[in-house]
Protein backbone atom coordinates (compact mmCIF):
# COMPACT_ATOMS: atom_id res chain seq x y z
CA UNK A 1 0.00 0.00 0.00
CA UNK A 2 1.72 3.40 -1.17
CA UNK A 3 0.77 6.40 1.72
CA UNK A 4 1.74 9.87 0.70
CA UNK A 5 2.93 12.72 3.12
CA UNK A 6 1.96 15.89 1.94
CA UNK A 7 4.96 18.64 2.63
CA UNK A 8 4.05 22.16 2.95
CA UNK A 9 7.00 24.56 3.91
CA UNK A 10 6.61 24.61 7.28
CA UNK A 11 5.30 21.05 7.89
CA UNK A 12 8.05 19.53 10.52
CA UNK A 13 6.09 16.50 11.47
CA UNK A 14 6.56 15.11 7.52
CA UNK A 15 9.74 13.04 8.25
CA UNK A 16 8.04 11.23 11.26
CA UNK A 17 5.24 10.69 9.89
CA UNK A 18 7.22 9.37 6.65
CA UNK A 19 8.84 7.30 9.13
CA UNK A 20 5.87 5.72 10.95
CA UNK A 21 4.40 4.84 7.20
CA UNK A 22 7.35 2.80 7.15
CA UNK A 23 6.70 1.24 10.31
CA UNK A 24 2.84 0.33 9.66
CA UNK A 25 4.69 -2.03 6.23
CA UNK A 26 3.62 0.73 4.03
CA UNK A 27 5.90 2.43 1.16
CA UNK A 28 5.36 6.14 1.91
CA UNK A 29 5.55 8.70 -0.81
CA UNK A 30 6.42 12.52 -0.40
CA UNK A 31 4.10 14.77 -1.46
CA UNK A 32 5.43 17.97 -2.14
CA UNK A 33 2.94 21.13 -1.91
CA UNK A 34 4.07 22.24 -5.68
CA UNK A 35 2.63 19.01 -6.99
CA UNK A 36 -0.28 18.48 -9.38
CA UNK A 37 -0.71 14.84 -8.47
CA UNK A 38 -1.22 12.43 -5.99
CA UNK A 39 1.21 10.08 -7.49
CA UNK A 40 -1.30 6.98 -7.18
CA UNK A 41 -1.61 6.41 -3.52
CA UNK A 42 -4.07 4.74 -1.80
CA UNK A 43 -3.90 7.01 1.30
CA UNK A 44 -2.80 10.41 2.73
CA UNK A 45 -1.15 11.84 5.79
CA UNK A 46 -1.60 15.88 6.30
CA UNK A 47 0.93 15.81 8.75
CA UNK A 48 1.63 18.41 11.80
CA UNK A 49 3.96 21.26 11.66
CA UNK A 50 3.77 25.11 10.70
CA UNK A 51 2.37 25.27 7.03
CA UNK A 52 3.51 28.47 5.83
CA UNK A 53 4.32 29.81 8.58
CA UNK A 54 0.69 29.90 10.32
CA UNK A 55 0.37 32.80 8.98
CA UNK A 56 -2.92 34.53 8.87
CA UNK A 57 -4.12 31.27 10.64
CA UNK A 58 -2.81 27.54 11.26
CA UNK A 59 -4.02 25.84 7.69
CA UNK A 60 -5.26 29.18 5.68
CA UNK A 61 -2.48 29.14 3.11
CA UNK A 62 -1.79 25.44 2.74
CA UNK A 63 -5.38 24.68 1.98
CA UNK A 64 -4.40 26.80 -1.18
CA UNK A 65 -1.30 24.76 -2.07
CA UNK A 66 -1.23 23.08 -5.43
CA UNK A 67 -1.50 19.31 -4.19
CA UNK A 68 -4.53 20.27 -2.66
CA UNK A 69 -6.56 20.49 -5.73
CA UNK A 70 -6.33 16.25 -6.27
CA UNK A 71 -5.90 15.82 -2.52
CA UNK A 72 -9.29 17.42 -2.11
CA UNK A 73 -10.91 15.45 -5.15
CA UNK A 74 -9.25 11.96 -3.85
CA UNK A 75 -10.51 12.88 -0.37
CA UNK A 76 -13.62 13.89 -1.91
CA UNK A 77 -14.14 10.39 -3.84
CA UNK A 78 -13.97 8.28 -0.44
CA UNK A 79 -9.87 7.84 -0.12
CA UNK A 80 -8.73 7.77 3.32
CA UNK A 81 -7.07 11.00 4.21
CA UNK A 82 -5.68 11.55 7.67
CA UNK A 83 -4.81 14.94 9.08
CA UNK A 84 -2.48 15.47 12.19
CA UNK A 85 -2.25 18.11 14.33
CA UNK A 86 -1.26 21.18 11.82
CA UNK A 87 -2.83 18.61 8.98
CA UNK A 88 -5.97 18.94 10.39
CA UNK A 89 -6.28 22.88 10.70
CA UNK A 90 -5.59 22.50 6.95
CA UNK A 91 -8.61 20.16 6.59
CA UNK A 92 -10.81 22.25 8.50
CA UNK A 93 -9.97 25.36 6.77
CA UNK A 94 -10.31 23.27 2.97
CA UNK A 95 -13.55 22.61 4.39
CA UNK A 96 -13.32 18.79 4.25
CA UNK A 97 -13.89 18.73 8.27
CA UNK A 98 -16.28 20.67 9.71
CA UNK A 99 -15.78 23.10 12.53
CA UNK A 100 -11.88 25.24 13.05
CA UNK A 101 -8.96 24.90 15.86
CA UNK A 102 -8.98 28.03 18.11
CA UNK A 103 -6.50 29.19 20.11
CA UNK A 104 -5.97 27.19 23.58
CA UNK A 105 -8.35 28.56 25.99
CA UNK A 106 -5.05 28.97 28.18
CA UNK A 107 -3.37 30.73 25.59
CA UNK A 108 -0.19 28.31 26.53
CA UNK A 109 1.41 25.84 24.19
CA UNK A 110 0.75 22.57 25.22
CA UNK A 111 3.51 19.92 24.18
CA UNK A 112 2.85 16.59 26.69
CA UNK A 113 1.23 13.40 26.63
CA UNK A 114 -2.05 13.03 26.69
CA UNK A 115 -4.90 9.88 27.02
CA UNK A 116 -7.28 9.94 24.58
CA UNK A 117 -10.66 7.62 24.24
CA UNK A 118 -11.45 5.77 20.41
CA UNK A 119 -15.36 7.12 20.25
CA UNK A 120 -15.27 5.70 16.46
CA UNK A 121 -13.90 2.74 15.06
CA UNK A 122 -16.02 3.13 12.16
CA UNK A 123 -12.95 5.53 10.34
CA UNK A 124 -10.22 3.88 8.06
CA UNK A 125 -7.90 5.35 10.53
CA UNK A 126 -9.41 3.65 13.92
CA UNK A 127 -10.94 0.53 12.56
CA UNK A 128 -7.99 -1.39 14.21
CA UNK A 129 -8.71 -0.03 17.45
CA UNK A 130 -11.30 -1.03 19.54
CA UNK A 131 -14.24 1.02 20.33
CA UNK A 132 -13.81 2.81 24.20
CA UNK A 133 -10.24 1.61 23.90
CA UNK A 134 -8.20 4.35 25.84
CA UNK A 135 -4.73 5.47 24.13
CA UNK A 136 -1.19 7.84 25.84
CA UNK A 137 -0.52 10.13 22.83
CA UNK A 138 1.55 12.59 22.68
CA UNK A 139 0.13 16.23 21.80
CA UNK A 140 1.84 19.65 20.93
CA UNK A 141 0.00 22.56 19.57
CA UNK A 142 -1.33 26.39 19.95
CA UNK A 143 -4.43 26.27 18.40
CA UNK A 144 -6.50 22.32 19.46
CA UNK A 145 -9.08 24.22 20.82
CA UNK A 146 -12.21 22.62 18.25
CA UNK A 147 -14.68 24.20 17.73
CA UNK A 148 -18.13 23.91 15.88
CA UNK A 149 -21.31 25.87 16.17
CA UNK A 150 -24.41 23.95 18.25
CA UNK A 151 -26.19 22.52 15.39
CA UNK A 152 -22.56 20.83 13.74
CA UNK A 153 -21.81 19.61 17.48
CA UNK A 154 -24.86 18.20 17.70
CA UNK A 155 -24.87 16.02 14.21
CA UNK A 156 -21.15 15.10 14.95
CA UNK A 157 -22.64 13.61 18.05
CA UNK A 158 -25.53 12.20 16.85
CA UNK A 159 -23.82 10.77 13.72
CA UNK A 160 -20.92 9.12 15.76
CA UNK A 161 -18.83 11.48 14.27
CA UNK A 162 -16.38 12.24 17.28
CA UNK A 163 -13.06 9.90 16.52
CA UNK A 164 -11.13 10.70 19.67
CA UNK A 165 -11.99 12.43 22.86
CA UNK A 166 -9.90 13.60 25.34
CA UNK A 167 -10.34 12.20 28.85
CA UNK A 168 -8.96 15.14 30.47
CA UNK A 169 -9.19 18.34 28.46
CA UNK A 170 -5.93 19.78 27.56
CA UNK A 171 -6.78 22.75 25.14
CA UNK A 172 -10.49 23.63 25.69
CA UNK A 173 -12.11 22.02 22.56
CA UNK A 174 -15.65 21.59 22.61
CA UNK A 175 -17.23 18.42 23.90
CA UNK A 176 -13.29 17.35 24.80
CA UNK A 177 -12.96 16.69 20.98
CA UNK A 178 -9.48 15.70 20.17
CA UNK A 179 -10.60 14.52 16.77
CA UNK A 180 -13.39 13.97 14.35
CA UNK A 181 -14.33 12.87 10.77
CA UNK A 182 -16.54 13.70 7.50
CA UNK A 183 -20.20 12.63 6.27
CA UNK A 184 -18.53 10.25 4.42
CA UNK A 185 -16.40 8.89 6.94
CA UNK A 186 -13.19 8.75 5.28
CA UNK A 187 -11.62 11.75 6.25
CA UNK A 188 -10.24 12.23 9.56
CA UNK A 189 -8.64 14.97 11.55
CA UNK A 190 -6.71 14.55 15.09
CA UNK A 191 -4.78 16.99 17.46
CA UNK A 192 -2.78 13.82 18.95
CA UNK A 193 0.54 13.21 17.10
CA UNK A 194 0.79 8.91 16.42
CA UNK A 195 3.28 9.10 14.29
CA UNK A 196 5.56 10.06 17.31
CA UNK A 197 4.95 6.71 19.38
CA UNK A 198 5.11 4.41 16.42
CA UNK A 199 8.46 2.83 17.62
CA UNK A 200 9.84 1.41 21.13
CA UNK A 201 12.74 3.73 20.90
CA UNK A 202 10.04 6.70 20.99
CA UNK A 203 8.72 5.34 24.33
CA UNK A 204 6.17 3.68 22.83
CA UNK A 205 4.21 2.25 19.27
CA UNK A 206 0.50 2.89 20.51
CA UNK A 207 0.16 5.36 17.87
CA UNK A 208 0.62 2.66 15.16
CA UNK A 209 -2.20 0.89 16.11
CA UNK A 210 -4.18 3.95 14.36
CA UNK A 211 -1.97 4.38 11.65
CA UNK A 212 -2.35 0.54 10.84
CA UNK A 213 -6.03 0.82 10.97
CA UNK A 214 -5.77 2.08 7.14
CA UNK A 215 -4.25 -1.33 6.19
CA UNK A 216 -7.16 -3.60 6.78
CA UNK A 217 -9.34 -3.59 4.30
CA UNK A 218 -7.10 -1.90 1.57
CA UNK A 219 -5.72 -3.39 -1.30
CA UNK A 220 -2.24 -4.26 0.00
CA UNK B 1 -6.93 51.65 -4.28
CA UNK B 2 -6.61 51.06 -0.79
CA UNK B 3 -8.64 48.15 1.39
CA UNK B 4 -8.89 48.41 4.71
CA UNK B 5 -10.44 45.00 6.17
CA UNK B 6 -11.17 44.03 9.83
CA UNK B 7 -11.42 40.70 10.85
CA UNK B 8 -12.33 39.96 14.41
CA UNK B 9 -13.73 36.89 16.57
CA UNK B 10 -17.36 36.16 16.27
CA UNK B 11 -19.14 37.44 19.28
CA UNK B 12 -20.07 34.51 21.22
CA UNK B 13 -16.54 32.75 20.37
CA UNK B 14 -13.94 32.26 22.69
CA UNK B 15 -11.00 34.66 22.15
CA UNK B 16 -8.38 33.53 24.66
CA UNK B 17 -6.10 36.40 23.27
CA UNK B 18 -8.77 39.26 24.32
CA UNK B 19 -8.90 37.47 27.87
CA UNK B 20 -4.82 37.42 28.28
CA UNK B 21 -4.96 41.12 27.31
CA UNK B 22 -7.68 41.93 29.38
CA UNK B 23 -6.12 40.46 32.56
CA UNK B 24 -2.65 41.71 31.86
CA UNK B 25 -4.22 45.51 31.58
CA UNK B 26 -4.95 45.76 35.02
CA UNK B 27 -1.20 44.23 36.60
CA UNK B 28 0.30 47.47 34.87
CA UNK B 29 -2.38 49.26 36.83
CA UNK B 30 -4.33 50.33 34.00
CA UNK B 31 -8.24 49.40 35.63
CA UNK B 32 -11.36 49.50 34.87
CA UNK B 33 -11.39 47.63 31.42
CA UNK B 34 -13.83 45.72 30.26
CA UNK B 35 -14.37 42.83 27.30
CA UNK B 36 -11.54 43.00 25.01
CA UNK B 37 -11.50 41.58 21.53
CA UNK B 38 -8.29 40.94 19.70
CA UNK B 39 -8.54 40.87 15.68
CA UNK B 40 -6.35 41.25 12.74
CA UNK B 41 -5.96 44.44 10.55
CA UNK B 42 -5.30 43.61 7.14
CA UNK B 43 -4.83 46.68 4.37
CA UNK B 44 -4.38 45.78 0.75
CA UNK B 45 -3.87 47.58 -2.76
CA UNK B 46 -6.52 46.32 -5.31
CA UNK B 47 -7.36 46.93 -8.44
CA UNK B 48 -11.43 46.29 -8.15
CA UNK B 49 -13.53 46.00 -5.00
CA UNK B 50 -16.08 43.24 -6.43
CA UNK B 51 -14.14 40.84 -5.27
CA UNK B 52 -13.25 42.19 -1.61
CA UNK B 53 -16.45 39.98 -0.60
CA UNK B 54 -15.38 36.63 -1.55
CA UNK B 55 -11.18 37.41 -0.60
CA UNK B 56 -12.84 38.07 2.65
CA UNK B 57 -14.66 34.85 2.95
CA UNK B 58 -12.18 32.67 1.61
CA UNK B 59 -8.83 33.37 2.85
CA UNK B 60 -8.53 36.81 4.87
CA UNK B 61 -11.24 35.39 6.97
CA UNK B 62 -12.57 31.95 7.94
CA UNK B 63 -16.41 32.74 8.39
CA UNK B 64 -16.86 29.90 10.78
CA UNK B 65 -15.24 31.86 13.39
CA UNK B 66 -14.60 35.02 12.36
CA UNK B 67 -16.14 38.02 10.90
CA UNK B 68 -15.02 40.74 8.79
CA UNK B 69 -15.67 44.26 7.45
CA UNK B 70 -13.61 46.26 4.80
CA UNK B 71 -13.70 50.00 3.41
CA UNK B 72 -11.95 51.59 0.55
CA UNK B 73 -9.74 54.07 2.43
CA UNK B 74 -8.29 55.42 -0.50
Amino acid sequence: MRIGVAIFPGSNCDRDALFAVEQMGADPVELWHADADLKAVDAVIVPGGFSYGDYLRPGAIARFAKVMGPLEEFARAGGPVLGICNGFQVLTEAHLLPGALLRNIDMRFVCRRVRVRVESTETPWTSGCESGEELMLPVAHNEGNYFADEATLKELEDEGRVVLRYLKNPNGSANDIAGVCNEGRNVVGIMPHPERVSDPVLGSEKGLKILRSVLVGARI
Amino acid sequence: MKVRVLVRPKSGILDPQGEAVKSALPALGFEGVGNVHVGRLIELEVERIDEMDAMCRRLLANPTIEEYEWEVIS
